[in-house]
């Protein structure tokens, strides 16, 4: 069905007014019902969102090849042209690194929030940085095991004890 | 737990209550995203390690009392028929059935708590419950919540909250949901009055297996987008004292309209729908949707005596493909499924 007012897009809102026990219905495409005042917040897909997100980076000339697109976190080795396609981060420390890219994502999808409200857990939480940390250790340790070197797998046990 | 135990029964706590609240609401659901500290997300964790974190949190999940009895299911070496089965109870999602690598889940045995371990995030808990409960499904998954923590240190930031591997589910980590029937709206064709409320509250809708799946027949998932900045409490008061009730009246009223205006009509899409489920021989999971959802109307405006809502709400979960397959014990074809689906429907719509 085609809206009723541009006859051009197909219609995707629906009226049904009653008055004076007359039925009458409206079919209008988004544009034509969002001009008209008619609808609608949509609610803009993260997927969208993730497609602007390395555009709008002002220091990002050639846009998806840039430099800053190309920048991998210290930590987990993602970068923002990575997360633009999965959507997914790839350790928390990606916070931190992309902050300045993240906020404006975080502020469209969370309705203008930045600041976490409701529950913390009992355990006093770690520093990001000390997190990091963590997994860096965590890392090194593995390694350490595969390759059998067991004092300094038993260095990083302790100070990963110590870190938690 | 043996899987082809489950498919003869619905969940246990999936059982309805007789109010106008249990007749539009289904279920209530809550879900808490958690990652556990020191290791990265999933997408940049190495196989190695996801094993180690998976061993990690099944051992500390297994050694807590999480109020009865739990079970483990690998779902990495699980089957087709058995991750399908789990998905079609709700105990797992899509993704974590057509995910790769180590991941499981850890299943309460009234089937109302699960936890996915490596679905998008390193743990996924999740209660559910009959009827409008979002409190209730708040105070368990709570304080199962505080018992994970007081073994695992989560992913925590004092200003961003719980970290999570997407930035939609930041802060509280949690989604609030409830399973809702709108056949009155839909028949009176108002349902655009209350998508368009959903996104005025910054709600999802969706269909009946969450993210990903199309509202089908009259069903409908609705639940918060926004983690951040809101307590878990403000979110489940919301749902509970606002969002919910308002659209309780909506399709009260619609039902109410359709009584008195246009009884007939009414009556005739309720008998159809029963004349076909008692006779038919062959009928899809599709039309067997539409049909049960006019019958369940037909049962809750009292238009249909004979028939229990508990019946019409079983029928639902036990007539899906992976029940019905393992039900028969074999792999069935499209065929072999709607002629043992419509068997099965024959046979409990006329007993009773």
């Amino acid at each position: 069905m085609l809206c009723q007012n541009c006859k051009e897009h197909t219609a995707t809102v629906h009226l049904t007014e009653m008055s004076d026990g007359q039925r009458s219905e409206t079919h209008l495409c988004q544009q034509c019902a969002q001009q008209q005042g008619l609808a609608i917040k949509t609610q803009i897909p993260l997927n969208e969102l993730l497609g602007t997100l390395l555009s709008t980076q002002p220091e990002s000339g050639e846009k998806k090849n840039s430099p800053a697109a190309e920048h991998p976190c210290p930590n987990c080795g993602m970068t923002l042209k990575r997360f633009s396609k999965e959507s997914l981060l790839g350790c928390p420390h990606d916070y931190t690194e992309f902050e300045h890219e993240l906020k404006p994502l975080i502020e469209q999808t969370q309705n203008g929030k930045d600041h976490h409200c409701g529950k913390v857990p009992s355990r006093i939480p770690k520093e990001d940085r000390q997190d990091a940390e963590l997994i860096k250790l965590n890392r090194q340790l593995d390694v350490a095991v595969k390759n059998e070197d067991y004092e300094t797998a038993a260095r990083l046990r302790d100070q990963i004890k110590s870190c938690t | 737990m043996r899987p082809a135990d489950l498919c003869q029964y619905p969940s246990s706590w999936f059982a309805g209550g007789t109010d106008i609240l249990s007749e539009v609401v289904i279920s209530s659901r809550i879900r808490l995203a958690r990652n556990i500290a020191g290791y990265e997300f999933l997408s940049c964790l190495s196989p190695d390690r996801q094993q180690q974190l998976l061993d990690r949190i099944k051992e500390t999940l297994l050694s807590l009392d999480l109020g009865g009895k739990v079970d483990y299911v690998d779902i990495d070496h699980a089957s087709d028929i058995e991750r399908s089965l789990f998905v079609e109870r709700h105990l797992i999602s899509q993704r974590h059935a057509k995910g790769t690598g180590p991941r499981g889940v850890v299943i309460a045995k009234d089937e109302a708590f699960t936890a996915m371990i490596n679905e998008e995030d390193h743990l996924r808990i999740q209660v559910y419950a009959a009827g409008l409960q979002l409190h209730a499904c708040w105070e368990r998954i709570n304080r199962i919540d505080d018992a994970i923590e007081q073994k695992l240190d989560y992913s925590f930031d004092i200003r961003r909250g719980y970290l999570t591997a997407c930035p939609t589910n930041l802060g509280t980590g949690i989604r609030v949901s409830v399973m809702l029937h709108l056949p009155a709206l839909k028949m009176t064709g108002q349902i655009e009055k209350f998508m368009q409320a959903a996104r005025d509250c910054n709600l999802a809708v969706r269909g009946l297996f969450g993210e990903g799946t199309e509202a089908v027949g009259d069903f409908f998932q609705l639940s918060n987008q926004v983690t951040l900045g809101v307590s878990e409490k403000q979110i489940v008061d919301d749902f509970t004292e606002r969002i919910v009730p308002k659209i309780i009246a909506y399709e009260a009223e619609a039902r109410k309209t359709l009584l008195e205006k246009k009884p007939h009509a009414l009556d005739d899409k309720i008998q159809r729908a029963l004349g076909v489920l008692r006779s038919a021989c062959l009928i899809s999971s599709q039309e067997a949707l539409f049909l049960l959802s006019n019958v369940r109307l037909g049962v809750n405006v009292g238009r249909v005596k004979d028939i229990s809502l508990s019946t019409v709400n079983e029928l639902f979960m036990l007539t899906q493909p992976a029940h019905l397959q393992l039900r028969a014990g074999k792999i069935l074809n499209a065929d072999q499924r709607d002629t043992l689906r419509a068997e099965i429907i024959r046979s409990r719509m006329n007993r009773n």
